[in-house]
C-alpha cells in the first residue's frame, strides 16, 4: 500500500477516456461501479467541454456482485451501440471491475455487435493514466488500421504525415496541432490523420497512407508510432517542437523525411524569443537557478529551453512517470544534476526545498509547493487545472510557442529594472522586502516558509531543519545584515553561508563568515 | 443493506401506505450520473477538526478525492489514500499488515489526529478486506490516544452524501450513554456549516431547550451523548443508516419538515418545540425575527423564479425538500424531482406538498432521463458537473448540484441565499448578450 494524498497521474481507465474523448464517433464501454462517473467531469469542467465524453458506465451495485454483473455489462454495451451508432467501441473495466473479473472482451465478442469491438487490458494496481492513453491508442490503431492500405509512390505528389499524440485533457494539446500544421503546410507537408484528437475510426483505418508519422507526445503516441513504423515501414520523428532550437531540429527532421525545403518554415520570423532573450532587460535572468518537474517531455523541452535559451542554471530535473526517466536522466547528466524520478509529491517538495531555485516550473502541484515556499513558479506540464486550459492561443510548441513560454516563465519573476530599483533602495519603504513584485502573489511576504517546514508532511520524510532563531548559529549583527539581502535570494545566501560555516568548521557566523561565504559562491 | 435492497424485483410490489400508493414514483436502473460516498470525507473533514479520514482503495479513489477537492487538498488535508497495489492484492504481502503499517507511519506523523476513520472503497469491500477488524485491532494499540472507526464510502453501496450517513452512523456506538433517570435532551443530527449550527443554537437556546447536542460535534473525541431521553432532530434528509442507529440506542426522532426556507425551518424549529414543551407563545417570538427576515429577503426573489419549471437529477437526497421549498415558497414548477433513493418515512412530509403532476423518480438511468430533459425542457435543470456543460451546450439552464452540498443553505438567514443559487443561473441567461 502507498500512502497518497495527491497523484501525479489517474488510473489507466481515465488514459483510455483521454483518448476516446478525443476521438469522433468512437464510444467506451467501462466496467465499473457507481462513483466512476467523477472522471466526467475532468473534461466537462477542466477542459470545458460542451459535450458529455463518450463513455458509458455499467454503474454496478454490491447487490449485483456474484449474479449478474456480465449481464450488466452486456445490456449496457448493447445499449450503447444503439443509442450512440459508433463506428467502433473500446471495452474495458475500472480497477473495482478488474478484480471482480468478468470479461469484457469475451462478453462482448459474444454479443456479436454490428461495430469493432476494441478491447483494452488495463491494469489498474500497476500502470497509470499515460500508460492508459498509450496502450488504448496502440490497440486502436492495431485492430483498426487497414492493412492494405498503403502509400502510393511519392513520385508527382506532396509528402503526407500522420500527427499522433494530441488527446483530450492534453497540457496545451489544441494549441500545439495549430502550432504544427502551420510548420507542415509552411514545408508543403500534407497531414494524412491527427489522431486521436478529431479522428474517427473510419480515419484511423487510413493511416497507412502517409508518408511517415510525427510523434508530438511520445507518452501517448510512441507504442503506436513504433508498431506503424515496423507494420507500415513509417519513418517518425520524434523531435519535440518546444522551444526555438528545437523546433529548429523539428523542422529540419521533417523537411528531411519530407523531401522538403526546410528554408522557409526556419526563416519564419514569428519567433520573437531569440530577441527578447537577447535585450538587455533579460541580463538579469543569468543563471537564474530554475527547479524543473513534469511529464519526461515536457521537463526534459524545459531544461534545454532554460539552458540554451534563458541562460538559466538548471539545479533540479525531474518527472512523475517511470516510463520516460531515461530520457530525464540523459538530460540531467548534461545539466550537472542528478534526475529526480518520484510520483511521491512531498519527495518533489523536499527536493525543491533543498535545492531552493528562484524559479520552478511544474504541474499544478508544484505551483503549489511553490506557492508555500515563496517561490516564482509557471505551469510546463499535466496535471493541470482549469486555469491551463486557456481561451485565447497558448501553445508550447513552435516559435509562437516560444514566445509564450518565454512570457509565461518570466512573469512570475521580478522584471529586470523592478530587480534592480528593489536593490538599490531596499531600505526605502515602499521598496521594502515585504512590499514583493507588484504583480505576483508568489511574493507575498516571506512569512510563508517558514509556516511550510514546521507543518508536518504525511510521508516518512524528515522536514529539513531552517533554523529561523538567529541566536545559536548566527550573531545578532550578521543577521540584520542578512536581511537586508533581498528576500528572493536571501534563502539561499542563508543556506550557503551555513554550509559555508560548517565546512570551515566556524561555530559562529558574524559579518565576517558572511561575507566570506558570499565571495566564495561568487558567480 | 436493508434486505429489501437486494430483492427489488419483490420490494416494488410490497403493500405502501395510501398516499404514496396515489403517488408513483418511477424507479429506473442503469448507468448513474453520480459521486460515489467517498466525497462525503471533503465536507465531513472541515466539519470535525480532529479527525483523520484514511481511505484504503485504488488510485481512483484518490484521483476521486482530489478532482472532488480541488484545491483543499494542498491546505492540510485530513485525508488521504492508502492506494492498494499488485501486491496487496496478489497476496504477496498481507493486506491487513500492510495496512497497519501505513496506519502506524500516518499517526506517528500526524500526532494531532484523536480519530482516525478508516474508510472502505469499491475495491477493498470486493476484496472484502475487512476494515471493522483492522479498526478493532489497531484501535486496541493505539488507544486512547487515537479512535479508530470504519465505514464504507464505497460506490457500490453508497451515493455521494450516504458517504456522510455511513460515517455518522459509525459514531452512534461509541457515542455516551444518557443514563435513563436523566432529562430529555435534544441532537441536531447531520453536519452543518458551523454559522448555520450556531444560529439554531442560538434559537433552541432561547427558546429554553438546555441541552442541544450535534452529530457530528466540531470534535470527533467530544461526541454528543445519546440514550432513551434523547429526541433526535434530522438536519438533512440523507441519514437513514444514522437514524436507524440512534434508534437502536433508545433516542426517538422528532418529525419536522427540513429546515429549508422559511416554512420549512419554521416548521423545523416549532416541531422540537413542541417536543420539549416549550411555551407556543415562546417559540413564535423566537422564530419571529428570523421569519420576517427570511420573508423580506424572499419577496425579492420570488419574481425571478416564479412559474419557472425545474427538474432535479438525482444527487444528494436533498432534492425533495428543495423542491418542496422552491415550490411552496417561490412559486416554482416542478417537473421532475429524481433522488438517487427515497426514504419514505423521513420525507412523508414533503412529498404531501408536491402537486400530483410532480414526476417523483428514484435511481437513474441517465441516457433515459436526459431524454426526459430534452422533452421537458425545463427552465432550469439541477444537475452534476460531469452533465452541466453539456446541458448548457444544448441550450438548456442548468444549476450544478455539489455547490448545495457545500453551501450553507438551512436555515431561515440563509433561505434567500438558498433561492439565489437557483435564481442566478437564470439571471445570467439572460444577462448575457453574447
Amino acid at each position: 500500500m502507498q500512502l497518497a494524498v495527491w497523484t501525479y497521474e489517474g488510473p489507466p481507465h481515465v488514459g483510455a477516456m483521454r483518448v476516446a474523448t478525443a476521438m469522433e464517433k468512437l464510444h467506451y464501454v467501462l466496467h465499473a461501479p457507481q462513483g466512476d462517473t467523477y472522471a466526467d467531469l475532468l473534461f466537462t469542467m477542466i477542459e470545458r467541454r460542451g459535450k458529455r465524453p463518450p463513455v458509458t458506465y455499467t454503474t454496478f451495485e454490491a447487490r449485483d456482485l456474484g449474479k449478474d454483473t456480465a449481464q450488466i455489462f452486456q445490456d449496457a454495451a448493447r445499449e450503447a451501440v444503439t443509442r450512440f451508432n459508433p463506428q467502433a467501441i473500446i471495452v474495458g473495466a475500472s480497477c473495482t471491475a478488474e478484480l471482480i473479473q468478468d470479461d469484457p472482451a469475451g462478453l462482448s465478442e459474444a454479443m456479436g455487435l454490428p461495430c469493432p469491438v476494441i478491447p483494452l487490458e488495463l491494469p489498474s494496481y500497476q500502470r497509470k493514466e499515460n500508460w492508459g492513453a498509450s496502450e488504448t491508442f496502440y490497440q486502436i490503431v492495431r485492430q483498426l488500421a487497414d492493412k492494405s492500405v498503403v502509400r502510393a509512390p511519392r513520385e508527382g505528389r506532396a509528402a503526407r504525415a500522420n500527427i499522433l499524440g494530441p488527446t483530450a485533457l492534453g497540457f496545451r494539446h489544441r494549441d500545439d496541432l495549430v502550432e504544427i500544421r502551420k510548420i507542415l503546410a509552411l514545408l508543403g507537408v500534407e497531414v494524412n490523420l491527427v489522431a486521436p484528437l478529431g479522428a474517427t475510426p473510419q480515419d484511423i483505418t487510413q493511416i497507412g497512407q502517409a508518408d511517415f508519422n510525427i510523434v508530438l507526445y511520445p507518452e501517448i503516441a510512441d507504442e503506436a508510432a513504433r508498431w506503424l513504423e515496423k507494420t507500415f515501414d513509417q519513418p517518425a520523428v520524434r523531435t519535440i517542437p518546444i522551444g526555438v532550437g528545437a523546433t529548429r531540429s523539428f523542422i529540419a527532421d521533417v523537411a528531411e523525411l519530407a523531401g522538403a525545403d526546410p528554408t522557409p518554415a526556419l526563416g519564419d520570423t514569428s519567433s520573437r524569443m531569440p530577441w527578447w532573450s537577447r535585450s538587455v532587460d533579460s541580463t538579469y535572468l543569468t543563471s537564474k537557478r530554475v527547479f524543473i518537474f513534469g511529464d519526461a517531455t515536457h521537463a526534459v523541452a524545459a531544461a534545454r529551453i532554460a539552458r540554451e535559451e534563458l541562460g538559466f542554471e538548471v539545479c533540479g530535473l525531474g518527472c512523475y512517470a517511470r516510463e520516460f526517466a531515461r530520457d530525464v536522466r540523459a538530460e540531467a547528466a548534461r545539466c550537472g544534476i542528478e534526475a529526480l524520478i518520484t510520483d511521491d509529491h512531498l519527495a518533489v517538495e523536499d527536493a525543491i526545498t533543498a535545492a531552493a531555485p528562484e524559479l520552478v516550473l511544474g504541474t499544478q502541484m508544484e505551483r503549489h509547493i511553490a506557492k508555500r515556499l515563496g517561490i516564482p513558479c509557471a505551469v510546463i506540464s499535466a496535471p493541470v487545472h482549469v486555469q491551463d486550459f486557456p481561451a485565447r492561443h497558448s501553445p508550447q510548441m513552435g516559435f509562437e510557442g516560444a514566445n509564450v513560454i518565454f512570457d509565461t516563465w518570466v512573469h512570475p519573476l521580478v522584471m529586470g529594472l523592478e530587480e534592480h530599483l528593489l536593490t538599490m533602495f531596499r531600505e526605502d519603504f515602499e521598496f521594502s522586502d515585504e512590499a514583493g513584485a507588484s504583480h505576483h502573489a508568489a511574493h507575498s511576504p516571506r512569512k510563508a516558509q517558514v509556516d511550510s517546514v514546521s507543518e508536518a508532511p504525511v510521508a516518512d520524510i524528515p522536514a529539513p531543519v531552517l533554523t529561523d532563531e538567529p541566536g545559536n548559529l548566527w550573531t545578532a549583527e550578521a543577521e540584520r545584515e542578512l536581511k537586508k539581502i533581498p528576500f528572493f535570494v536571501r534563502g539561499k545566501a542563508r543556506r550557503n553561508t551555513e554550509n559555508f560555516a560548517a565546512a570551515e568548521g566556524r561555530r559562529q557566523i558574524d559579518l565576517e563568515t558572511l561575507y566570506d561565504a558570499k565571495a566564495h559562491y561568487a558567480r | 443493506m436493508s434486505p429489501l435492497a437486494t430483492l427489488d424485483g419483490c420490494a416494488a410490489e410490497l403493500a405502501r401506505p395510501e398516499a404514496e400508493a396515489q403517488r408513483p414514483v418511477l424507479r429506473e436502473r442503469g448507468q448513474r450520473e453520480v459521486f460515489c460516498g467517498l466525497t462525503g470525507i471533503i465536507w465531513l473533514h472541515r466539519k470535525m477538526q480532529d479527525a483523520f479520514f484514511l481511505v484504503v482503495g485504488s488510485r481512483t479513489c484518490a484521483h476521486l478525492l482530489q478532482s472532488a477537492a480541488g484545491v483543499m487538498i494542498f491546505a492540510e488535508p485530513r485525508f488521504a489514500t492508502a492506494i492498494m497495489e499488485e501486491r496487496d492484492l496478489a497476496g504477496m504481502v498481507d493486506a491487513q499488515d500492510e495496512l497497519d503499517r501505513v496506519v502506524t507511519r500516518l499517526l506517528e506523523r500526524r500526532p494531532d489526529i484523536r480519530t482516525l476513520f478508516l474508510v472502505g472503497s469499491c475495491p477493498s469491500e470486493v476484496i472484502k478486506l475487512d476494515l471493522a477488524k483492522a479498526a478493532q485491532r489497531l484501535g486496541a494499540v493505539h488507544m486512547p490516544r487515537v479512535r479508530i472507526l470504519n465505514y464504507s464510502g464505497s460506490g457500490i453501496e453508497t451515493t455521494f452524501t450516504q458517504g456522510e450517513d455511513a460515517c455518522l452512523a459509525a459514531l452512534v456506538p461509541v457515542m455516551p450513554a444518557l443514563p435513563a433517570d436523566s432529562a430529555q435532551e435534544l441532537l441536531i443530527v447531520g453536519s452543518l456549516p458551523d454559522i448555520v449550527e450556531d444560529q439554531f443554537l442560538r434559537l433552541f437556546a432561547d427558546m429554553g431547550i438546555a441541552k442541544v447536542g450535534c452529530l457530528p460535534a466540531r470534535n470527533a473525541r467530544d461526541l454528543p451523548s445519546v440514550g432513551p431521553n434523547t429526541r433526535y432532530l434530522l438536519a438533512q434528509p440523507f441519514l437513514g443508516e444514522t437514524a436507524m442507529a440512534l434508534e437502536g440506542r433508545g433516542a426517538k426522532r422528532i418529525e419536522a419538515l427540513f429546515p429549508f426556507g422559511v416554512e420549512g425551518t419554521s416548521d423545523w424549529l416549532r416541531a422540537a418545540a413542541n417536543a420539549f414543551g416549550v411555551d407556543k407563545a415562546l417559540t413564535e417570538q423566537v422564530i419571529a425575527p428570523g421569519r420576517e427576515r427570511a420573508r423580506i429577503a424572499l419577496s425579492k426573489l420570488r419574481p425571478q423564479l416564479k412559474g419557472k419549471r425545474i427538474t432535479f437529477l438525482p444527487d444528494s437526497q436533498l432534492e425533495v425538500p428543495l423542491a418542496r421549498y422552491l415550490q411552496d415558497e417561490l412559486g416554482m414548477e416542478l417537473v421532475e424531482v429524481g433522488t438517487p433513493y427515497l426514504h419514505r418515512a423521513h420525507l412523508a412530509r414533503e412529498l404531501e406538498s408536491f402537486g400530483p403532476n410532480v414526476r417523483l423518480s428514484e435511481g437513474q438511468h441517465v441516457e433515459r432521463q436526459l431524454d426526459r430533459v430534452r422533452a421537458d425542457r425545463p427552465d432550469i435543470t439541477v444537475c452534476g458537473l460531469g452533465l452541466a456543460n453539456p446541458l448548457e451546450g444544448e441550450g438548456l439552464t442548468t444549476k450544478w448540484a455539489i455547490e448545495l452540498v457545500f453551501s450553507p443553505i438551512h436555515g431561515f438567514d440563509q433561505a434567500a441565499d438558498l433561492a439565489e443559487l437557483f435564481a442566478r443561473p437564470l439571471r445570467r441567461r439572460d444577462m448575457l448578450e453574447i
